[in-house]
């Protein structure tokens, strides 16, 4: 076990190099410059001499080489820097979306885990009925619509809604507010974004339940418990359902990690001032630093998760170690 | 004396001999598979829509016509107009074709040059698959959306760049896939052999082993086709992807749909239904697909 942990370790790192690389460079590429955004942002008619001082503060006037250099050390003391738009220190920047978007992702992890597991049992007991297909559709269908249009149908059905039944339209706000302060305030406003990255992800994790589900039910214990007569709600919830979750929490903690690739849409259509929304604005606005840190800090989830996710099989399954 | 076409018919040798007729194949296949064939249904509606676009519409989806201005759904336009006075349902119908043709470039694209690199990965073995995984890790540690923001920051908005921004992040997808199982064909001993008759590697890897492994790409391949209308128009919505006056599902939520979201609602949400049923579709499609070819490949 040793040696795999330290193989597996040392596989992340050539992943972690080749981002950086990546995202250096991708950035590199993407035509504009920071400086002429920043003062042609100011009205007034930019200077070129002031263009180059400013590139000259950023260290964008360095030697490319030296620019990563800079780059990669600074990751691996852990200081990201600061923004080169803001000039605020990026985890500055961070601390003030991440409870917003962490707030969400938790929420949207809650509503997927009461949509998948009930949903993916009904699936799964009534397998090939009229309830397994609608079910299975409903679950597909979590994929198929976009999630951006669901955000503006959910603004939409609020707005008629509230206008038929209570006289007047009602939006969520805009504001954010921290749970501590005003917790209806709060969840009037980050519901629906949960709601709408909520059954976006539920999609994969019922389909998991249900395929994990079938699987166990098919076991020699299975038929064991029926045969001594045990109620088949007994034998569901205590004897199956529990040794099929294993992938079902799986699923649900890889998926965590992608949902800073999903709150970009969802953030932007409820207008929140998360991480994603954060990252929109950094590409549009050509800030490498804060960009390659925000890329930086999703690969390194991802990576990190999978590892876990590795270890934790290898763990489960002595086979895997010794391949 | 009995006549041998009696004999025939009662030995029921004759149903064993002939085909069924495709009616009862249909029938067959839709009490098994019905979500599957619904799915099915789906995709060849809207390849028909595309291609009769033009015989189907009586309107223009480009030109702009501003005496019908934001006209509510009715006899004249089924759909209603849009900020432009254009016919929706028209730019619905023609916005089947933008989404059939990134969808299946994409797909095409990203799924070919993955069969190849996974299943060359799964030959050569050693180091040059442990490099290339390596690679392959990098570009899938990047959330797609990421990914196709940068692409198309990079080389600039308009269905071409759509289209490549969108396959890059599908070839490792579909190598990875392809490689686990190119993996175990490898073992077979006719791969052996072949190299033995002094086969190039080309030849190997092309003759030998892709037709082995279709299996899982086909099954890729149809999940990328719904994957990649979805991410057109996520695209296309954020501004980054087709750019207008082309008809797009994903652009025509964009802007207008928006602002006039409460006075004229059916601007927002036909486009969306029409997203939502083409890659549901195309799922649903994917999915019978998979279970009829591979059931192995559930998790997928």
């Amino acid at each position: 076990m040793y040696k795999y942990i330290v193989k597996r370790i040392l596989l992340m790192i050539p992943t972690l190099i080749g981002a950086a690389v990546l995202v250096f460079f991708l950035l590199r590429l993407i035509p504009g410059d920071i400086c002429e955004l920043r003062l042609a942002g100011t009205g007034l008619y930019a200077d070129p001499a002031e263009i180059e001082l400013c590139r000259n503060n950023l260290g964008l006037n360095d030697h490319i080489l030296v620019q990563f250099a800079d780059f990669v050390m600074g990751f691996l003391i852990f200081d990201l820097g600061d923004s080169m738009w803001t000039g605020k220190p990026i985890t500055f920047e961070i601390g003030l979306r991440f409870q917003l978007s962490l707030q969400v992702a938790f929420m949207a992890t809650f509503v997927a885990v009461i949509i998948s597991i009930p949903l993916g049992v009904i699936s799964a007991v009534k397998q090939d009925t009229w309830i397994d297909y609608v079910v299975r559709s409903f679950s597909i269908l979590g994929i198929a619509i976009p999630s951006f249009w669901l955000g503006i149908m959910i603004i939409l059905g609020l707005l008629i809604f509230t206008q038929h039944w209570l006289g007047e339209p009602w939006m969520p706000p805009i504001e954010y507010v921290s749970p501590l302060e005003d917790l209806g305030g709060n969840l009037a406003q980050l519901i629906w974004p949960a709601v709408a990255t909520g059954y976006r992800y539920s999609a994969v994790a019922t389909r998991m339940t249900r395929s994990a589900l079938l699987e166990v039910l098919r076991e020699d214990y299975i038929r064991t418990a029926r045969a001594k007569g045990l109620l088949e709600k007994i034998v569901i919830n205590r004897h199956a359902l529990k040794n099929s979750l294993l992938p079902v929490v799986t699923v649900i903690g890889i998926e965590f990690a992608f949902l800073m690739g999903g709150l970009v849409v969802t953030e932007q259509v409820f207008n929140l001032n998360g991480l994603g929304k954060l990252f929109v604005e950094s590409v549009l606005n050509n800030d490498y630093s804060l960009t390659q840190a925000l890329v930086m800090i999703v690969v390194a989830v991802f990576v990190f998760t999978n590892l876990v996710v590795d270890l934790f099989y290898a763990w489960l399954d002595p086979r895997i170690r010794y391949s | 004396m009995v006549a041998v076409s009696e004999i025939r018919a009662e030995s029921g040798f004759e149903n064993l001999v002939q085909k069924k007729p495709w009616h009862q194949v249909t029938l067959e296949l839709t009490r098994k598979y019905p979500l599957g064939v619904f799915g099915a249904v789906v995709v060849v509606v809207m390849i028909l829509l595309a291609v009769f676009a033009n015989v189907l519409s009586p309107y223009d989806p480009e030109e702009n016509a501003f005496e019908f201005m934001l006209t509510p759904p009715g006899a004249d336009f089924w759909l209603g107009t849009d900020q432009f006075g254009r016919d929706i349902l028209t730019r619905i119908i023609y916005g089947a074709r933008t989404a059939l043709f990134v969808g299946f470039s994409c797909a095409m694209i990203g799924a070919c040059i993955g069969l190849v690199l996974g299943v060359a990965s799964a030959y050569f073995g050693g180091r040059f698959d442990l490099i290339f995984q390596r690679v392959m890790d990098v570009f899938m540690a990047f959330p797609l959306i990421i990914m196709a923001m940068a692409v198309v920051s990079i080389f600039g908005t308009g269905t071409q760049n759509v289209i490549i921004a969108i396959t890059i992040p599908f070839i490792p997808r579909c190598a990875r896939v392809v490689r686990s199982s190119a993996l175990s064909i490898r073992e077979i001993p006719y791969v052996d052999a072949a190299r033995a008759l002094g086969y190039s590697h080309t030849r190997i890897i092309l003759r030998h082993m892709v037709p082995n492994v279709m299996a899982p790409f086909l099954i890729m391949l149809t999940a990328f086709v719904g994957q990649a209308i979805l991410l057109e128009a996520s695209l296309s919505y954020l501004g980054l992807g087709v750019q207008e006056p082309t008809p797009a599902w994903g652009l025509m939520l964009q802007g207008g749909a928006e602002e006039y979201a409460e006075s004229a609602p059916w601007m927002a949400i036909w486009p969306g239904i029409a997203i939502s049923l083409a890659v549901f579709g195309f799922n649903l499609f994917g999915d019978a697909l998979r279970d009829v070819l591979d059931p192995k490949l559930r998790s997928l």
